[in-house]
């Protein structure tokens, strides 16, 4: 391990004001940047409500998930499908399904007509589908390394779902070519810094509930079970409940960005959801720093820069240079770049 | 019964072949140490590979026996590099050596994406494997059958390495109690590399069964590695025959699912099969019994 503690303690004073620096900076933004870095930014911020759910099931919980993008996507779709049945003439069906021979809407896209039920499934379904795969692992006492495993093969057989399923999925192009959300046009002046402020307010209460949640009983509880299950038991306290409500509440951010990135990115497709950016999803984390919430909405907004500008000109360099930060922020900074700032004792 | 039953059922006996020898050295290195090699299956990608340029140096019937050898000692070589340099230094710490192998793994691929292209390159199979034989009405193609002898081997040499010799014995301490072992002057550091290489060899050589079915291509080894995941998942911490178990369960099912359903939903079913196996039996096909509280 290297000595980092001369830049601990340069990082060290900057460490209270982060979060209002960082706050600062969103609010000058929409003024600053133009109108395509402001939507670049807009998904970046997105991708960060994913990321405040990684910190509390795998910094403080220590549940390492590698298919956070399947609950990423099931907002996503959702907010997909209402946008395409939104555009559609009466009486029509989407393009694509009609290029695969479907004549009608299946049934289960009927409900998104509606934009009442589109809000309500982009924050239950997730939630439910994290709460009920979590608790059949959990309440068997399997966890760890196994449930690391099982979540990557949820993430594998999703995606080969959606590209399999073509007629009402879209299949591997997914689901693009949005014109509006609720009645507004997705192209007219306003609507994209207006989607901004949406996504930077959803990320601030995301944030604040998440650092009031960690502090709360149940933080301590999560970080108790996370550091010795057994021990916890022998308190007195049944361990399942609290990290299935970790899991559920992770799942339920994942959805909400997967939702809001859907909006900004005009696209949502199996290569944004399947295995490897599931496990890209943790390295956002595992840079900002697993355990600090600013530090996991800088991780997720740096990673996704310098994948931006190095994949854009190298493409096969960027995988390289994923694989090494990988290895080195797991090896060498295990706390992240939060760490640097926290100093050793923290 | 119907020849498309006997038939998947066959394909079954395979695929459970390819999914143990994919499996036994994540399981083995998994009992030791507690850790999943995520660059696994860059391990039979890299046989993969080396039985093709074996074959190019080593063209006609016996290159693909001497392919065998070629990618154990590759494989197991880049296994003992891996362990030594990387998982060692992260042996407390299970999850995060998921995470660093997977950066690994991601180099691998990218670097065979480099050297060999994108694209694949084909092994072309002796023709004493390319045939088939004709019995109860199904065909059956020489190259499943080869595969299914070899894993029948493998696992038998592997057995009567646990078994009867002296670093068998050595490793069966250490899967029982690290601690004890360590304690009666066993250099445990060594057990782990020596199962570790033995067990990236068993895994290259499932790269050269690979080979003969299709395409050597940089993700390969992607295809087969989930399924072996959930096989060690399914088959006990650190136990042979629970992992043998586990793989003819798994592959069986796998390919008897694809006879109602596609593949895509049988890989989903795949993974519920899992899942509910877990609701009855978390501790796996062959539980071991151990007084240890976290195990």
């Amino acid at each position: 391990m290297p000595d980092l503690s001369a830049l601990t303690a340069r990082f060290a004073p900057i460490k209270p004001i982060l979060p209002w620096l960082l706050l600062t900076l969103a609010l000058v933004a929409p003024f600053a940047l133009s109108s395509y870095d402001l939507n670049l930014l807009a998904r970046f911020m997105a991708m960060g409500i994913l990321a405040l759910g990684l910190v509390l099931i795998w910094g403080h919980g220590g549940i390492l998930s590698l298919g956070q993008g399947v609950f990423f996507g099931l907002g996503g779709y959702a907010i997909a499908i209402h946008m395409k049945l939104a555009d559609l003439p009466d009486g029509e069906i989407p393009d694509f399904m009609v290029w695969s021979g479907r004549e009608s809407l299946p049934l289960w896209w009927e409900p998104f007509t509606s934009p009442l039920f589109t809000l309500a499934a982009i924050v239950i379904i997730p939630t439910l589908a994290g709460a009920l795969f979590s608790w059949a692992v959990f309440h068997r006492r399997v966890g760890g390394t196994y449930f690391a495993l099982i979540t990557q093969a949820l993430s594998l057989a999703f995606a080969t779902l959606i590209i399999s399923r073509q007629d009402v999925t879209g299949g591997f192009n997914g689901l693009t070519d949005f014109y509006s959300i609720f009645g507004v046009g997705l192209a007219s002046p306003g609507t994209g810094s207006a989607l901004y402020w949406v996504t930077l307010a959803v990320l601030c209460v995301a944030f604040i509930a998440l650092r009031w949640l960690l502090a709360s009983r149940f933080g301590i509880l999560l970080r108790a079970s996370r550091d010795g299950e057994n021990r916890v038991r022998f308190l007195g306290y049944n361990p399942t409940p609290f990290k299935v409500a970790a899991f559920a509440i992770a799942a339920m951010l994942a959805g909400i960005g997967g939702a809001l990135f859907t909006l900004h990115a005009g696209v949502v497709s199996p290569a944004l959801i399947g295995v490897v950016p599931s496990i890209e999803m943790v390295v956002w984390v595992a840079i900002g720093g697993r355990y600090s919430l600013a530090g996991a909405i800088v991780g997720a907004l740096l990673v996704n820069l310098a994948r931006d500008a190095v994949s854009s000109a190298f493409p096969e360099l960027w995988l390289y240079l994923m694989g090494a930060l990988f290895i080195f922020v797991v090896t060498l900074l295990p706390r992240g770049l939060a760490g640097l700032a926290k100093g050793k004792a923290a | 019964m119907d020849a498309l039953f006997l038939n998947q059922l066959f394909n079954g006996a395979s695929l459970a072949s390819l999914y143990l020898l994919a499996a036994l050295g994540l399981a083995l290195s998994f009992g030791l140490m507690r850790v999943i090699n995520m660059a696994h299956g860059e391990m039979l990608m890299l046989g993969g590979y080396l039985a093709w340029m074996t074959l190019l140096v080593v063209p006609g019937a016996m290159g693909i026996i001497l392919a065998i050898p070629v990618a154990f000692i590759g494989a197991a070589a880049m296994g003992g590099l891996i362990q030594s340099t990387l998982i060692r230094r992260l042996s407390a710490r299970p999850l995060d050596t998921l995470l660093a192998t997977w950066g690994v793994s991601l180099i691998l691929q990218q670097g065979a994406r480099d050297l060999f292209g994108a694209v694949g390159v084909e092994v072309r199979a002796p023709e004493w494997l390319t045939g088939s034989f004709v019995a109860f009405g199904v065909t059956l193609p020489s190259a499943r059958l080869f595969i299914i002898a070899i894993a029948a081997l493998v696992l038998g040499a592997l057995a009567l390495v646990l078994l009867k010799t002296r670093i068998g014995l050595l490793v069966r301490a250490v899967n029982q109690d690290r601690m004890m072992a360590s304690a009666t002057g066993i250099d445990v550091r060594r057990v782990d590399l020596t199962v570790f290489c033995l067990g990236s060899g068993v895994a290259g050589l499932a790269g050269v069964m690979l080979a003969l079915l299709g395409p050597v291509t940089p993700n390969v080894g992607q295809s087969y590695i989930i399924p072996a995941f959930l096989v060690v998942v399914m088959g006990g911490l650190g136990s042979i025959v629970g992992t043998t178990a586990s793989a003819i369960i798994l592959g069986l099912f796998a390919a008897l699912a694809q006879i109602f359903v596609d593949v895509s939903v049988a890989q989903m079913l795949l993974l519920v099969f899992v899942i509910l196996f877990i609701q009855v039996r978390p501790q796996g096909v062959v539980a071991v019994k151990t007084r240890q509280l976290d195990a």
